[in-house]
Parts: C-alpha cells; structure tokens; sequence
C-alpha cells in the first residue's frame, strides 16, 4: 500500500478516536451543563423582561449569546473531526483511482489531513478567543481540505490508467 | 460470518435504520416539534409583555422539553448513520487489520453493540430523564449511551491498533480485490460521490462564508428585541421579532441540513463503489439502483434547501428522495445478504492466521 493511502487511512482512524473522544468527554461532563446555562440565561431574559428590569435582561442575554456561541461551535468541532475523519478513510481506500504521482498523491494527503485537523481545531478555538487568529486558522483548514479534494477530484476524472497506482 | 461481513450487514442495517427513523421524524414529528417551540416562545414573550413571570418561566420548561426530544431525535438518527458509515469503512479495511479472525468478529460485535447502544440511549433520554439517576446532571439513559459511546471508541482504537500491526509487519501490504472493481455502477457511484461531496463543501463554505456570522447576530439581536419590546410593552416589537425568529431558524436549519446530507449522501455513495462486487444482482439492477440511490443523494438536499421558497412541496420531494435512498440501499442490502461468499471463501485460509495472503 502506498505511503500516501497510509497515511490518509490511518490518520483518518487516529482522527476519528480523536474526534469520538472528544463527542464523548464532551457529552459525559460538558454538554448538560451548557445547555442548562443556555436555556436558563434566556429564560432569564425574559423573566427580567417581565419584571421590567433592563439590567438583569441584558446581562441574562449576554450569558445566552456567550453560551449559545460556545455551545454550536463545540458540537460543530465534534461533527466535523468524525466527518472530515471518515472522508479521510474513504479517500485513502479509493485514493488508488487518483491518476497523479505518488509524489503529488502524497502532498494531497497531507493537505487534506492536515486541513482535517486544523479546520475543527479553529473553530474550537473561537470559544477561547473572538479574534480574527482562530477565524483565520479555520479559513485555512477548510480551503486546505476543499482544495485537495478537488485536485483529488480531477485525478479520478482525468485519467491515465497507465499511471494509476494500485498500491 | 466472517468480521468483514459482520462490519458490512451491521453498517448498512444502521444506516437503514437510521435513515427510516429520520424519514418518520421529519414526516410526523420535525414540523410539528418546531411549531410548539415557536408558540411556547411566543407565549412566554407575551406573558413578559403581560409582567408575569411565572408564566414566562413555565413557557420556558416547555420549550425546553421540546427542544430536548428534537434534539435527542436529531442525534438518535445522525449517530446511527454515523456509525453505520464507520463500520463500512472498518470492513473495506479488515484484510489489512492484523489480528486473528476471532479477534476481528469480537471487535465487530463490540463495535456494533455499541453503535446500537449508544443512539437507543440517547432516544430514551427525553423519556427517562434524571429518574433514579446516581449523577445529579445525567440520567440512566445518557450513561447508557456514553457507554455505548466508549464501546465504539474501544474497538475503532483496536483496529487502528491492529492496521498499524499489519503496516508494520507488511508494508508492501495486499491488494484486495474487493477494491480492484472499476464496474460502471461502481464508477458511477465514485464519480457521483465525490461530486456530491464536493457539492458539499462548497455550499457549506459559501454558508459560513456569506450567512453563519449574520444568523447568528440576527438570532441574539431579534431575541433581545423581544425581550425589550416585552420590557418596554411594545407588542408590535414582540409580535415581528417572533415572526422574524421562527423564519430564521427555519433559514438555519434548511441550510445545515443540505450542507450535511449532501457530504454524507456522498461518502455513502463512495463507500457503496467498493462494494459493488457483494451485491448480487444482474448488472442492470446494479446500474439503475445505483442510480437511484445518486438520484435520492441530489434531489435530498437541493429540495431540502428549496423548503424556505416552497414550503410543504418542497419538503415533500425532499422525503420522496429520501425514500429513493433508503430503497436503492435495502436492495443493495438484499444483494450484499445473497452474496454466496465466494469472496470471504477464497480468503479464509487468510484469516485463519490472521495474516492476509
């Protein structure tokens, strides 16, 4: 099996443990605790609304904004690390079909894996800081994935069979 | 039955399951689910508009029970998929899994009990709740599903375990002819997958690009004009943010929706490729229900998408896809199950030892 199948294969199963790992720590000692804060600030909210208590109303909103950012983007690391894992797998058992060099196969494989870990690895870290750096990080890891996939895409549509590798 | 076999009945069985337990959520549960959280939401924002609080707080219990059962539905049906997508990979992957047979079947029912386990825990736990729970946040129902959770966890690391064992001791490795196939059908459904999934990611990053930042400020902004419209006793204010809110979840979650199905359609129909040589049944068959199942794949998430524009007709074709789906892979399912083994037959000696030939 070529290098980069290897790679694209057992970097793909490392990040879906990874990935599973983290679903579950996060499901046994994070999940129930954020959504309990997300519903109780908003109900907060309006409970203040109610008693006519605009201070006690924006600061209940504030926490729901803060929660709600944190919450999605925690369950949006998770879905697209098993995601972007299994695409990992399913390229490296098919990766055969690309037509290009196994030089070049190789640098896809990198790109992709790398973009894999580093797209979801951004957006968690939008939860510890609201900067451009962790927008930029995830910007990059999504162009890295889509970009291979696509170069991936033109090998298995521009064939050459006499350079298709079956390693 | 051999690990590989074990992997592939139980994967597609999931995904089946998965996908016909979604169809019926989105027919008769999805639509009327978000109506109640929309009309609790609008009765707690009138009761602050009317000063009591405690009504507020009660609309609020409500619209929490209703988002916890869509929610825990919404992850019963992606984590069956889920895992039924993983278990295909894993057995694609067993001829280079370098451990004996037993070890392999054992690992598969392990992976298995846990795939099954962990979605029919989370289904349960709206219904269980925190009743005789030993922890004060989570109930039974949701350490039933953690396990189930770890399980997974467990035997996808013992095959990651076992490939490294494998690479270590062959890295030359085997051609297997399983993934040698280039039948048409086969090709189609490569092609097809690749496209949707780049379709995918396109329209994911055009969404996060263009949409997700200004959702997400429209969503806080319109829920604090409700509430200060309830403080200030406008309802006018209250009466349009609701209006507002409710067509911009359904924005959002149109958009997620189409963004996930068509990745997720696609690795199906990629994943599905390899396994053409198991389905036995006549070429032609083949061919036409991999086109439908590509069919279902497209139409799924552009109508999906459409629903905001079209309403109910939209939705409806988007479940007639959805059936389309789950129709072309219960056949494939029926030819895989026909399969006589010749395959697994002429790789037993293998397997014996456990080191592929």
């Amino acid at each position: 099996m070529s290098s980069s199948r290897r790679l694209l294969i057992i970097g793909g199963i490392a990040l879906a443990v990874w990935g599973m790992t983290y679903g579950l720590w996060y499901a046994v000692f994070a999940e129930h605790q954020a959504l309990d804060n997300v519903g109780a600030s908003l109900a907060g909210s309006f409970a203040a609304a109610a008693d006519r208590n605009p201070a006690a109303m924006e600061a209940s909103l504030d926490r729901y904004r803060e929660g709600k950012y944190i919450y999605d983007r925690q369950v949006d690391v998770h879905g697209h690390w098993i995601g972007l894992a299994m695409l990992l797998i399913v390229l490296g058992i098919g990766f055969d079909r690309v037509n290009f060099s196994e030089r070049f196969k190789l640098f896809l494989a990198l790109g992709l894996l790398m973009g894999a870990v580093v797209f979801p690895l951004g957006v968690l870290l939008q939860t510890i800081g609201h900067g451009p750096l962790p927008r930029a990080i995830a910007i990059a890891g999504s162009a890295f994935v889509v970009a291979a996939l696509l170069a991936a895409a033109v090998g298995v549509v521009a064939g050459d069979p006499s350079r298709t590798s079956t390693g | 039955m051999s690990a590989r076999r074990l992997f592939l009945l139980g994967g597609i069985a999931l995904i089946l399951v998965g996908m016909v337990f979604g169809d019926i959520f989105a027919v008769f549960t999805l639509h009327q689910n978000a109506a109640q959280v929309g009309a609790n939401l609008a009765a707690a924002a009138q009761a602050a508009l009317a000063g009591n609080r405690h009504v507020v707080l009660a609309n609020f219990q409500n619209v929490g029970a209703f988002l916890e059962n869509r929610g825990t539905k919404v992850d019963t049906h992606v984590h069956m998929i889920d895992f039924g997508y993983l278990a295909l990979l894993l057995a694609i992957l067993q001829p280079w899994v370098g451990l004996p047979e037993n070890s392999r079947k054992r690992i598969a029912w392990i992976f298995l009990a846990g795939a099954w386990l962990l979605p029919v825990g989370v289904y349960l736990i709206h219904y269980v709740g925190l009743a005789r729970s030993p922890v004060r946040t989570i109930g039974w129902a949701s350490i039933a599903a953690d396990f189930g959770g770890l399980l997974v966890l467990i035997a996808t690391l013992a095959c990651l375990f076992g490939l490294w064992a494998y690479f270590r001791r062959e890295p030359a490795g085997l051609a297997d002819k399983l993934l040698a196939d280039r039948s048409t059908e086969g090709r189609m459904l490569f092609a097809g997958g690749i496209a949707l999934v780049l379709l995918g990611f396109f329209h994911g990053a055009y969404y996060a690009a263009a949409d997700l930042y200004k959702h997400e400020a429209r969503d806080f902004s319109l829920l604090a004009q409700m509430s200060a419209g309830a403080a200030a006793g406008a309802r006018v204010v209250v009466n349009n943010a609701l209006t507002d809110y409710g067509q911009l979840q359904g924005a959002k979650a149109v958009n997620i929706a189409a963004h996930a199905h068509s990745i997720e359609f696609g690795l199906l129909a990629i994943m599905m490729s390899f396994f053409q040589p198991y389905v036995s049944l006549r070429a032609s068959w083949k061919r036409r229900w991999a086109g439908v199942l590509l069919l279902g794949s497209f139409l799924l998430p552009v109508c999906v998408l459409l629903e905001m524009k079209y309403g109910l007709v939209a939705g409806g074709v988007a479940d007639f896809a959805g059936l389309l789906i789950i129709f072309a892979l219960l056949a494939m399912w029926i030819g895989i199950l026909r399969h006589t083994g010749e395959l697994d037959a002429s790789r037993r000696p293998m397997s014996e030892s456990g080191v592929p030939q």
